[in-house]
């Protein structure tokens, strides 16, 4: 199928790309971007490994064709830390060892940013609803919560 | 500000999360070489059939296509051999790499596609067309046994373990329970897909892997036999094993065996959906089991006849799960007899393996329910029951005869009633019993239940470990060990500051490299800490001398006056004296050490769940109100860390309770193939639990009295339910099938 | 799990979407909204459309109005329009409670409620709201407009009586009068799943007395429904426990439960059951 040619913006760099329009964002991000810190779990829009944000938004990069996504703001797990400074969400995750395998982490992270971005103020409920949205094998989600509820508390 | 001297039992932060946070981890998918090939496998979909023909032409010819490989091109190539030595009888049922006659479940590879990408290998793979002769599929290993190939059952095996005299306890018992137990199949499902990465260097004649997980060493040693050469393993990041990643399978002798062949990268990346068919299954057992008891409730004979859905083929691990299953079965309790028969049975599903707590989720399920039963049966509490059947810590060690991954069952240490009252009260169980049986008679469904397990950790025999420091005093740990995400690097590089009086930030581990170290045991069965831990540990004290050795001679001392703290070789008796760094010591060459550790019985840690859920009595959904897992560690290195793996392990035991299953319909077809349909659960569907993890019982079988921690939030969590559902609507018994969905528990209340 | 190949298109205003959609309706064209239901399907390779037709460029299709007693929705209005009530009064706060039980916040940054009408799966939240509240749907093709009232739109599992050159344009929900009540309920195994069984009940209090009800039960049977029987037990009666508990028993021995190999038509009527109850409570 023809390819089409146009530019992605992703952490505030503009990406020039030629690709089929069936290519989804998460694989462009990953392989035409090479940028792998954002995960595919699933595929499907269930796990949310894939999660970015795209104008302030956080959305499952597998569901959307990258060709869909010119013209936005993305930003990926790659945008959080300032060179070697992890960002504060970064530290309290590490904090309350709310990481084991990774492999689901960059997608908490932008779902938790954009949440916490969104409402600083966001309840306790409302951070748990939100937090549900993504699937997590490893940790049981506890100290996900906990790091994320420190998060907010640290920014009051 | 000086810098704690002991790293052992200090919840320090990882060294594996700055990497991984930054999104900057190397998993299987994230790697790539220059001009490498994408493989995608041609999956069956049908559950039983017999291949006529197989037509690969339209996917061939599609441009972006470089080869289609059925099992006509890889003749040479043997079955998939187990990991241990197994039973001869086995031998028949492992799996080829690709179908070669027969298909024996869906999702089983029959060809394979490479390409130049991977969307256009998955056009490919459509277009390749069979010709099938369908045949009737085994459904259920309670059926009995069919035909696997002609001439050969599909029950390979009947596996027979029993001591004491199960019969006269029968005869002479105050009365006997019998149970019929399911537990449904699940497994691991880590959030990340297999993967697998192949590349050939002709000049070595070496095939290099990368994406190995879990037994790396092991791994190459049955691939360099498949393959006749060189091979070398590569762990990256690994998203979750939980025991289903890093045995072999077809997928990885078909990248390297491609990467040979074609003089190209080979690269595999599956997706949520294969892995839902492919990768190993679990837990699926029916048991009839039964116990005779004195009019005390004191348990005189534990007889246990059971049937193992083993699927399509025996793969890398033989008979180990229904194996496991038998000898750790008896628990924390005395059992002074005990008979049990497994058999193992395949039917025309997804092989099935090793998944967290392997053998003992099952197990504990079965024994628990036993255990409820017979208080049931003669009016006793549930609690004391449990209490009168214990291994007493006066006779610990205790030897049972019987045995497990081929050492005998030997429980090393254990306060049992000590934990037993620590959990009551940490849980507040009377008071719960009675605030239970008040919401109780105002009409709510709520009741708590508990479940007593022992586990099985630090599978030996042996392992060892290299540490070095060099000239600018870099220490660097070498190992066998597997990092799956667990925080393996962590807490051997914790190990090391112990031993070394080193900064553990200041410590890099490395695992996973077959050709960095000539062996290794890889990470399972909860045996890294134990067993690389205490390599590890010899190994740096080994370095310890020779560094204190080193310096002695340089500060003209001797090595006894010694000592070394953060790095700094200090006078024991004028710490604020001169000093010497370790990698002034360590010289211009450095200085390096080995260690081992070796060992003949596992280290035996044990731990009780106590629940109390709410059974909604509109639609049978289960909600966990409290949930405690007290677990005695022996010791723990990274009390974090550990806390990290019970409430994993509790999630995904919880995920097996009550909602996930591997369902197949009559026809042989998974039912089961996406996150829409195998039920993970959600953060909403976690209690925040309470985790008591004591140290009453450090195991004597190693120096650092380590046992490990990997699967005790797993273990008991469908007996606990189990006993609370059972409390909470008021039917003793009624849960024998797992999981307990909300339409088995309407079921169960409407009875 | 890649799609298979398309052609994409994405037209920048109404008219060139109805036109694209009329020349590749022979090639299984489809609409591409939110894409939140259509791409794991495409992923899976279920659905292969030859083309894809992206509608999110048009600003206008963005819109929510409400004028002369109708709320009129855009067919790529997000689910999340809805967090915050878009009109005054029962209906705004309806539509603001609904959208909160669907799937979770990130797949509502996407989905459209139109989208969801569109994919008709069983047990669209949206899907039995439109049935409950008798939304018309604006259906357009090159020939024209049409208005499909929702009782006769939806056909099936994941059928609809749309053309497959049709797309839908709008759909408008009557406002609801001031002394209208509602419930919601809906059962699901893990928060955010799609539901075993919903119900949306609607009503008017009359002196105490419940008058024009409305009682749709989705997830339970093919599509979504109102029930009449259910709804003459409540119609003109007291909104007791016992009015409520009966009409509930008669919505479960009223409907005809999916065929499902995995759930019971007994367990599925227990559920509708329970979850009918549970809305009708919340009316009060």
């Amino acid at each position: 199928m023809e390819k089409l040619d146009f530019t992605l913006n992703i952490n505030g760099s503009d990406y020039s790309l030629s690709i089929e329009p069936r290519r989804t964002l998460a694989d462009v991000i990953r392989e035409d971007c090479c940028l792998t810190g954002t995960h595919t779990g699933c595929e499907h829009g269930v796990c949310g490994a894939c999660t970015v944000i795209i104008d302030s938004e956080p959305m499952r990069s597998c569901l959307l064709f990258a060709v869909q996504a010119i013209g936005k703001s993305i930003r990926t797990v790659e945008g959080l830390a300032d060179g070697d400074d992890l960002h504060p969400l970064q530290k309290k995750f590490t904090e309350h060892h709310a990481l084991q395998c990774g492999f689901c982490t960059p997608g908490f992270l932008m779902l938790a940013l954009s949440a916490l971005e969104r409402d600083p103020d966001i309840s306790d409920e409302a951070l748990r609803e939100m937090l549900s949205s993504n699937l997590c094998r490893c940790t049981g989600y506890t100290n996900i919560v906990r790091a994320v509820r420190s998060y907010r508390d640290a920014g009051k | 500000m000086s810098v704690p001297r002991h790293f052992i039992g200090r919840s320090v932060p990882r060294l594996e999360d700055e990497v991984l946070l930054k999104g900057s981890g190397r998993f299987a998918a994230d790697i790539s070489f220059p001009n490498q090939l994408y493989m995608r496998v041609v999956r069956s979909s049908n559950a039983h059939a017999r291949i006529i023909s197989i037509d690969s032409v339209a996917a061939c010819a599609t441009p972006g296509v470089f080869a289609v490989w059925t099992s006509d091109d890889i003749q040479d190539i043997p079955p998939i051999d187990f990991r241990d030595p197994a039973a001869e009888a086995l031998g028949p049922y492992r799996q080829p790499v690709l179908a070669n006659k027969t298909i024996r479940y869906v999702g089983e590879p029959i060809a394979v596609v490479f390409a130049e990408d991977p969307y256009l290998a998955e056009d490919a793979a459509e277009l390749v067309e069979f010709n099938l002769e369908e045949l009737l599929p085994l459904r259920s290993a309670s059926d009995q046994p069919g035909e696997f190939e002609e001439g050969i059952g599909s029950e390979p095996l009947v596996l027979k373990s029993a001591y004491g005299d199960c019969q006269a306890a029968f005869d002479t018992a105050y009365a006997v329970i019998e149970l019929d137990l399911t537990i449904g199949r699940h497994s691991a499902v880590p959030l990340e897909t297999r993967g697998a990465l192949a590349t050939y260097d002709p000049q070595k004649d070496l095939i290099e892997l990368f994406g190995a997980a879990k037994v790396p060493h092991r791994n190459r040693n049955t691939l360099m036999r498949m393959l006749k050469r060189e091979v070398h393993l590569h762990e990256g990041h690994v998203g979750g094993g939980f025991g289903v990643r890093g045995e072999i399978y077809p997928e990885d002798v078909l990248v390297c065996l491609a990467a040979l062949r074609f003089g190209r990268p080979v690269k595999w990346i599956e997706d949520r959906y294969e892995h839902l068919m492919a990768a190993n299954q679990s837990r699926g057992q029916r048991h009839v089991a039964k116990v005779a008891v004195d009019a005390e409730g004191r348990v005189l004979a534990l007889d246990d006849e059971f049937f193992h859905d083993q699927g399509a083929y025996v793969r890398t691990h033989g008979a180990r799960v229904p194996e496991l299953t038998m000898g750790m079965l008896p628990g924390p309790y005395q059992i002074p007899s005990f008979r049990s028969e497994a058999h193992f049975r395949l039917t025309n599903k997804t092989p099935a393996a090793t998944y967290r707590a392997p053998g003992r989720f099952e197990g504990s399920f079965v024994r628990e329910r036993l255990m409820d039963a017979v208080a049931e049966k003669l009016g006793l509490d549930r609690v004391e029951v449990r209490r009168r059947n214990l291994v007493s810590k006066e006779e610990m060690p205790f030897a049972r005869p019987l045995s497990t991954l081929g050492t005998e069952v030997v429980l090393d240490s254990g306060d049992y009633a000590l934990l037993l009252d620590k959990a009551m009260e940490r849980f507040g169980w009377t008071e719960a019993s009675s605030a239970t049986r008040r919401r109780r008679m105002k009409g709510e469904s709520v009741g708590i239940g508990l479940g007593f397990f022992v586990e099985k950790t630090g599978l030996g025999p042996t392992d060892s470990a290299h540490v070095s420091v060099n000239r600018s005093g870099v220490v660097e740990i070498i190992t066998g060990g597997a990092s799956l995400g667990q925080g393996f690097e962590t807490v051997m590089a914790q190990i090391c500051a112990e031993a070394l009086g080193v900064d553990y930030t200041l410590i890099s581990v490395i695992h996973g490299q077959t050709d960095r170290i000539a062996n290794g045991i890889g990470a399972h069965a909860s045996r890294a800490t134990v067993m690389t831990g205490n390599a590890v540990y010899a190994a740096a004290l080994n370095l310890r001398t020779k560094l204190l050795d080193s310096a002695a001679a340089l500060m003209q001392t001797k090595a006894a006056m010694l000592d070394i703290v953060d790095g700094q070789i200090i006078s024991k008796e004028n710490a604020a004296g001169p000093s010497l760094s370790i990698a002034v010591a360590a010289g211009d060459e450095g200085l390096s050490a080995e260690g081992a550790f070796h060992v003949d019985h596992m280290a035996y840690p044990y731990g009780i769940h106590m629940a109390q859920i709410r059974v909604d009595q509109g639609t049978g959904a289960v909600t966990v109100e409290r949930y405690l897992v007290a677990y005695d560690v022996g010791r723990a290195v990274n009390p974090k860390l550990v806390e990290g793996q019970i409430v994993g392990g509790f999630a995904q035991g919880l995920g097996g309770t009550l909602f996930e299953e591997f369902l197949y319909d009559d026809q042989g077809q998974p039912l089961s193939v996406t996150f829409a349909d195998y039920l993970i659960p959600t953060l909403s569907e976690i209690p925040e639990i309470d985790i008591l993890v004591t140290e009453d019982a450090p195991s004597p079988l190693n120096p650092l009295g380590i046992k490990g921690a990997g699967e005790a939030g797993t273990n008991a969590v469908a007996a606990a339910i189990a006993s609370a559902i059972d409390d909470a609507i008021g039917k003793p018994g009624a849960v024998t099938k797992i999981p307990v969905t909300p339409q088995r528990l309407m079921a169960l209340l409407q009875d | 799990m890649k799609p298979a190949s398309f052609r994409y298109y994405a037209p920048q205003n109404a008219d060139e979407a109805v036109s694209l959609l009329g020349e590749h309706a022979p090639d299984d064209g489809h609409i591409l909204a939110g894409g939140q239901s259509l791409v794991p399907m495409m992923a899976l390779r279920l659905a292969r459309p030859g083309a894809l037709i992206d509608i999110n460029q048009i600003s206008s299709f963005a819109e929510i109005n409400s004028e002369s007693g109708w709320l009129s929705i855009g067919p790529c209005v997000r689910h999340a329009a809805f967090h915050r009530s878009v009109v005054e009064g029962q209906l705004g706060t309806l539509l603001t409670e609904v959208t909160s039980h669907i799937a979770h916040y990130p797949i509502r940054t996407r989905g459209t409620l139109c989208g969801s009408l569109a994919h008709a799966d069983p047990s669209s939240e949206w899907c039995l709201m439109a049935t409950a509240m008798d939304a018309q749907i604006h259906a357009r093709s090159t020939r024209g407009t049409r208005i499909i009232n929702a009782e006769d739109f939806f056909d099936g599992a994941m059928i609809t009586t749309l053309e497959p050159d049709e797309m839908i344009v709008l759909v408008r929900l009557p406002l609801l009068v001031s002394d209208s009540v509602f419930g919601f309920e809906e059962f699901s195994r893990r928060a955010g799943d799609y539901a075993m069984a919903a119900a949306l009940a609607v009503y008017q209090l009359e002196d105490g007395w419940i008058r024009d009800a409305r009682l749709a039960i989705g997830g339970a049977e093919d599509c979504p429904r109102r029930i009449p029987e259910a709804e003459a037990v409540l119609n003109g009666a007291q909104p007791t426990l016992e009015i409520f508990l009966e009409a509930s028993s008669v919505a479960a021995s009223a409907i005809n439960p999916i065929k499902d190999s995995r759930i019971s038509s007994d367990f599925r009527r227990s559920l509708v059951r329970t979850i009918c109850g549970r809305a009708l409570a919340r009316t009060t």
